[in-house]
């Protein structure tokens, strides 16, 4: 069943159109791929390849134990981390509501020389988890009971 | 030829309004249905997120009407190629449809992630791909509709807008992947298509309804904007007129 030449013709058209522009849109990105990023994560900012002293973003996650209040200003101290390198950051102002450690972060300053990034804001990450309570409970009592039995077994395995 | 005439039947306005017809009450009612029943679930029935509190309800509307935008630009463009190659009247009218409908509902999509993004994220609204690409989306919906409106010659918008619409339609690809490709604000999606989804089911079902309740009722939206249309064009015609002398 062939289809009539004119209407082949246009349909060549219709896939040359859309070639063309996903070419566009390929070149655009691939011109702007450092730029797309909303953020630069702790292992670049480590590896000097973020800016000094140029009004940038980093992102990653706040790492355990590292957050820092003072007792009487707004004023706290934290490490982003994303697992290979983390970057100290200092800030003044009221954090957001699922600002934790633990939790992913992004946060928009300047990193000075000194290697600490002074933010002006700080915006939690979400990520794509959802889930009621009782199940994120039930979920670490799990995983703390498997802990357990972990280190037991080893006790065990060693007397 | 006989092969193509089940084809060729979709260019009769005439076969396709008494057919649309109905389709109506069959996709009005299951839409009303399951966007009431779910929103209702979702909000009132579901425990809230473990980190979110209740702000996580928006996902109800938030997703459906982003995925909605999305497929309802892909059903565009593909009634923009088909109009290009064989000329089909009906699949012009579905386009210039279907052009109102997405732009409302992309609208919809970035304001409910603007009220999300304040209590989660801390702000109304960031610059990062998946936000921006949505955005774009946004202005190639309303720069078809005045597109659109800025011929007089009827044949000639409807082939402006069909390039239009298909050189658009590179960027449904670039909203979806953007959380993956580049580092985003949004979060990556929490369906997923392989794989176990990382909602728990218990929050998912809702959405499932809400989002199959959308689907539908912009089916139903684009039906009735179609109908209006084809009665608009074809009022001079005698099936029209006796269409509405019976009344």
């Amino acid at each position: 069943m062939a289809m009539h030449p004119l209407r082949k013709q246009r349909l060549g058209i219709v896939v040359f159109i859309l070639l063309a522009s996903a070419a566009a849109a390929a070149f655009l990105g691939y011109a702007l791929r450092e730029n797309i990023n909303l953020f630069y994560p702790p292992a670049d900012i480590v590896a000097g390849k973020a800016p000094v002293d140029k009004k940038i973003r980093a992102g990653g996650m706040v790492e355990e134990g590292s957050v820092e209040r003072a007792t009487d200003s707004l004023k706290v101290r934290f490490r982003v981390t994303d697992y290979s390198a983390s970057v100290a950051v200092a800030y003044e102002g009221i954090l957001p509501d699922l600002f934790a450690e633990g939790e992913g972060v992004v946060v928009t300053g300047r990193l000075a020389e000194d290697g600490v990034f002074y933010a002006d804001e700080v915006l939690a990450k979400h990520d794509e988890n959802y889930m009621p309570p009782e199940v994120s409970e039930a979920l670490e009592k799990s995983a703390q009971s498997r802990a357990e039995e972990a280190t037991a077994g080893k006790e065990y395995n060693g007397s | 030829m006989a092969n193509w005439q089940w084809f060729h039947k979709w260019g009769s306005p005439r076969w396709f309004y008494q057919f649309s017809g109905r389709l109506l009450p069959w996709l009005a009612i299951p839409a009303l249905l399951l966007l009431v029943g779910g929103c209702v679930w979702g909000l009132a029935f579901v425990p809230a997120d473990f980190k979110q509190g209740n702000s996580f309800r928006i996902i109800y509307i938030h997703v459906p009407a982003a995925a909605v935008a999305m497929g309802g630009y892909m059903l565009m463009a593909t009634a923009a190629a088909v109009h290009l190659i064989w000329r089909m009247k009906l699949a012009a009218i579905v386009m210039k449809s279907a052009a109102p409908i997405g732009a409302a509902l992309t609208f919809l999509a970035l304001l409910t992630g603007a009220v999300w993004g304040k209590p989660t994220w801390g702000t109304w609204w960031v610059w990062d791909a998946r936000i921006t690409s949505v955005l774009i989306l946004f202005f190639l919906y309303l720069g078809l509709i005045a597109l659109h409106q800025a011929f007089e010659n009827r044949d000639a918008a409807a082939r402006a807008c069909a390039v239009l619409a298909i050189v658009g339609a590179v960027n449904i690809p670039i909203i979806y992947w953007s959380v993956e490709w580049w580092y985003s604000l949004h979060q990556p999606a929490s369906i997923k298509f392989v794989g176990e989804s990382t909602i728990h089911p218990t929050m998912l079902r809702p959405l499932m309804a809400t989002l199959s309740g959308m689907y539908l009722f912009f089916g139903w939206v684009l039906l009735l904007f179609v109908r209006a249309e084809i009665i608009e064009r074809e009022k001079n015609t005698r099936w029209v007129q006796a269409l509405v002398s019976d009344k």
